[in-house]
């Protein structure tokens, strides 16, 4: 049983007709706010690659412009950040991961996402596929912004944004799972926002 | 960017309030008493959970202000808009039960047995909170290690734990700046940091310095961005970030 915090009332309480779209434990917000763990990196597109890899060597790689020459899909979604904001109704432009990993042959259940600066974060490959996972290089239009990610980031929204890596630079395939950056620190393997699994154990 | 395992699930359990510290207009520390504290690092953040009456319940993280082997203490900033920072900052009394959840968070963490190098310590405004713990942490346990705090505050007013920095004999280095006002007579910087201000206070890189900064996105943005221009390597400057509706509110 909790105690009862005598004369806290909340003020963010979930808007009308939006509960079912605000995860338990977030609250909604407007801003687009910015979490990492260090300095931004500012990949150039000319040098900036995307790998599929496998044991130490790469299945496949896309230079930017190869990338970009793939389908777009635009993807309107809502995001959860384990840091208790949500975002609804985000709009990004991006190359979905089924339209990669369809180019390598693989039996992999798990990824291991790696980028710029050696942020790292590991999702099931069922999370990543099935139209539920993206490349995204655009935001509302316009060039991703380095500060949220760009040139290109990982989109995964059913699960905590830390999984959307920033500047990701390719998918390592694995067999079995293996915990990326966040989660060696205490953060859930899974990270589902609807189960409120923020922490190992949650 | 390695790191060694943190595991074991993290519960909620209700503290008791030991005392409440106002430190300037905006901002108060509070001081727990916790029945069952696994300890925590220096840098480290932990989880507050408020409930209404009608079960409503909001939770916030908040980086702990003090040292390893200190009472859990957490020092809030009165946001105006804030759901939770107003009740803790104006509500909240000792003796009151509130739950929490922690220590979370392992990259942001100083370690005075492992982490080698002068610390540079840049805040803004109360992004000083985690840097903080740092500084007592490094005190506490006979740290050799030279530390500078650079801290970027709105007015000498909104400067948190300016007696305790000042303490003559703390072996620290503070280097202020004032974004919107100075007093008269200010001797110190005035203005947001900028890559000039950088360059002087930052320790030259062959002293394989360790930076930590903590503020707001663009100020955090800016600092990292200049430490990287001065040959910091990336791997050996920090971030954490207070957004208005960013990470720690």
């Amino acid at each position: 049983m909790s105690p009862i915090s005598r004369g806290f009332h909340g003020r963010r309480r979930t808007p009308a007709g939006e509960e079912g779209r605000v995860p338990p434990g977030q609250y909604v917000t407007t801003d687009f706010p910015v979490l990492s763990a260090g300095p931004t990196p500012h990949t150039p597109t000319e040098k900036w690659t995307f790998s599929i890899t496998q044991g130490g060597g790469a299945l496949k790689s896309w230079t930017w412009d190869e990338m970009r020459a793939l389908p777009e899909e635009d993807v309107t979604t809502d995001i959860h950040c384990v840091t208790r904001w949500s975002k609804l109704d985000t709009h990004w432009q991006a190359v979905s991961i089924d339209t990669l990993l369809e180019q390598v042959e693989h039996q992999a259940s798990f990824v291991l996402a790696f980028s710029d600066g050696g942020y790292t974060t590991n999702i099931p490959v069922q999370d990543v596929t099935g139209g539920q996972a993206w490349l995204a290089y655009g935001y509302d239009g316009g060039p991703l912004p380095a500060e949220h990610g760009g040139p290109a980031r990982l989109l995964v929204p059913h699960l905590y944004f830390w999984k959307s890596a920033k500047w990701v630079r390719g998918l390592e395939l694995l067999d079995h799972d293996k915990p990326g950056f966040w989660e060696t620190y205490g953060y859930n393997m899974y990270g589902d926002p609807w189960k409120e699994q923020r922490y190992a154990g949650d | 960017m390695e790191g060694t395992a943190v595991r074991g699930r993290l519960t909620w359990q209700t503290a008791t309030v030991a005392q409440i510290i106002p430190e300037t207009p905006r901002t108060s520390t509070i001081v727990f008493d916790v029945p069952e504290w696994a300890g925590h690092r220096a840098g480290q953040h932990l989880d507050v959970r408020l409930t209404a009456d009608d079960g409503y319940r909001a939770e916030r993280s908040y980086s702990i202000a003090s040292a390893p082997g200190e009472p859990v203490a957490i020092t809030v900033e009165r946001l105006e808009d804030g759901e939770v920072s107003p009740y803790l900052t104006e509500e909240l009394r000792a003796g009151d039960e509130i739950e929490l959840r922690g220590p979370i968070g392992g990259y942001f963490v100083w370690d005075p047995a492992t982490d080698n190098g002068p610390l540079l310590l840049a805040a803004g405004g109360s992004g000083v909170v985690p840097l903080r713990s740092i500084l007592r942490n490094r005190e506490r346990s006979g740290s050799a290690v030279m530390a500078r705090l650079l801290y970027s505050s709105r007015s000498l007013a909104d400067v948190i734990y300016r007696q305790e920095f000042e303490r003559p004999g703390s072996g620290l280095d503070v280097i202020y700046t004032l974004t919107r006002s100075q007093p008269e007579g200010w001797r110190g910087h005035a203005g947001r940091v900028d890559d000039a201000l950088l360059a002087e206070v930052a320790w030259p890189t062959g002293q394989e310095p360790l930076a930590f900064v903590c503020g707001p996105t663009s100020f955090v943005e800016g600092v990292a961005q200049g430490l990287v221009g001065l040959g910091y390597p990336p791997g050996r400057v920090k971030t954490e970030r207070f957004g208005a509706t960013g990470g720690r509110q």
